[in-house]
């Protein structure tokens, strides 16, 4: 079963909505148990980096979330604010983040007014290397919302850049780690096409 | 790069879709889930669901047509009509919304901008921002709910509202709703020069070009009703929305 992690941070119902659509099964849950028995995990998310990070401890999230990742590699999806907590730290709080991916969360900080924080709408992005998530089309758009953005220190594990002011990391991806910046939940087909891969993805 | 969004604002009336000139004279225009599934086949860029009704009769959300809608939505939601609480935020975001539209319930007190907006982060509130000519010709600050002019000035208006932390600001210019008449550019420039959050203008539009005006005077989005319920000149219901290539060369990018 995949499971929605609900941390109580995100909009976790249109996630839901998303995958049933697209046929696939999922349950929405914070509780460790059944985190532990998923055998696929998608961790959204919306909001500051340290209330994020706070709400999964608060549940007892972090070690489970970690054992299932990274010991027994059960494939998951970060969504926004869900995939910056997969880096090791953001200039958006002092706690540290899941560490699952070598990178850290900076701020957006532009000189031409016209360039609004957040970058919010509908952007373009280009697909940087073959991998499960995104197929290898050109002009796909998604739907972001946010004011800070990820940069990786490993430009292997970049799968898709954006560009608003400058480029930036849109969508990466580390043998069964996923994150994606922007919000395929709300990215009508485009959205659908990357969740249905992420649903048919096997690492076994 | 970043397109403009372009957003279909659907109007609601104790359940039915409608479609008001200059905010009187609500038209019926059709079932609201079958709107949004047309709307959702065109792949728009966003929705706006506004229930005119709500606050104005002094009723909260619907809440089983909310969840509706959002199981439909495959796109950005924003809802708004009859919010008064952050009970009320909460409920509407837990059922796949991503923004909440607030008016009747800001326009004397911020405060409830500032709970939503500390609790689920500034995008997701959106302030509505009615602006009526009175008879002397001047632009003042409107309240749909009561449908009079208030004394506060519009400005000082959306200034608390950004402070308190408000994400968006829509924009209406009453005169022009529902008229397809053109926006108010001046109205768009001077909002849009003085606050940093995004503006969506909305109001008049009649025409790609008119998007395209606005976007030029400031607007980071643009959201219209008519436009895209009525066809023709003798206002046909019938749902459209440009192709995205049209849309894409006449609005270009952003950035």
């Amino acid at each position: 079963m995949t499971v929605i992690v609900d941390y109580g941070v995100g909009n976790v119902n249109s996630v839901a909505n998303m995958i049933r659509h697209v046929g696939g099964e999922c349950e929405i849950s914070s509780d460790p148990e059944r985190i532990l028995d998923a055998h696929k995990l998608i961790l959204p998310g919306v909001g500051a980096f340290d209330s994020g990070m706070g709400a999964l401890a608060e549940r007892g999230l972090v070690d489970v979330l970690s054992k299932v990742v990274l010991d027994r590699a059960v494939p998951v999806l970060g969504i926004c604010l869900g995939m910056q907590l997969m880096t090791r730290s953001s200039q958006e709080g002092i706690l540290p983040g899941l560490g699952w991916i070598n990178g850290d969360v900076r701020k957006f900080s532009f000189d031409d007014p016209k360039l609004k924080v957040p970058h919010m709408g509908w952007n373009t992005v280009d697909i940087s290397r073959d991998n499960p998530l995104i197929a290898p089309e050109d002009r796909q758009r998604f739907y972001f919302v946010h004011s800070y953005y990820v940069s990786c220190d490993n430009e292997s594990d970049v799968i898709a850049k954006c560009n608003y002011g400058h480029d930036f990391v849109a969508a990466f991806a580390r043998d069964n780690v996923f994150g994606v910046q922007f919000h395929p939940e709300k990215s009508h087909r485009f959205g659908m096409a990357l969740l249905r891969r992420f649903m048919e993805f096997s690492n076994a | 790069m970043l397109k403009t969004r372009i957003i279909p604002s659907l109007l609601l009336s104790d359940g039915g879709l409608v479609k008001t000139c200059r905010f009187s004279d609500p038209k019926y225009v059709g079932d609201p889930i079958n709107a949004i599934r047309i709307f959702n086949e065109k792949e728009v860029d966003e929705l706006m669901v506004l229930d005119i009704s709500a606050s104005h009769k002094g009723k909260g959300p619907d809440y089983g047509l909310i969840e509706r809608f959002a199981g439909e939505c495959f796109m950005p939601l924003c809802y708004g009509g009859g919010i008064s609480s952050l009970e009320q935020a909460r409920r509407i975001f837990s059922l796949g919304v991503e923004k909440v539209c607030l008016q009747t319930a800001v326009l004397g007190d911020p405060s409830l901008i500032e709970d939503i907006a500390s609790r689920y982060g500034s995008q997701s509130v959106v302030i509505s921002v009615d602006v009526k000519k009175n008879w002397l010709g001047r632009k003042c600050l409107y309240s749909a709910s009561t449908k009079k002019t208030l004394k506060r000035l519009f400005m000082d208006y959306v200034s608390s509202a950004v402070e308190a932390g408000a994400g968006e600001i829509l924009l209406n210019s009453v005169d022009r709703d529902g008229t397809m008449s053109g926006m108010d550019l001046e109205l768009i420039t001077q909002v849009s020069s003085t606050f940093s959050v995004p503006l969506i203008a909305s109001g008049g539009v009649g025409s790609i070009k008119d998007m395209k005006d606005a976007v030029d005077a400031g607007a980071s989005a643009v959201a219209a009703g008519a436009f895209f319920v009525f066809h023709g000149p003798h206002r046909a219901v019938l749902i459209t929305y440009p192709k995205y290539e049209d849309l894409e060369k006449e609005l270009g990018a952003m950035d």
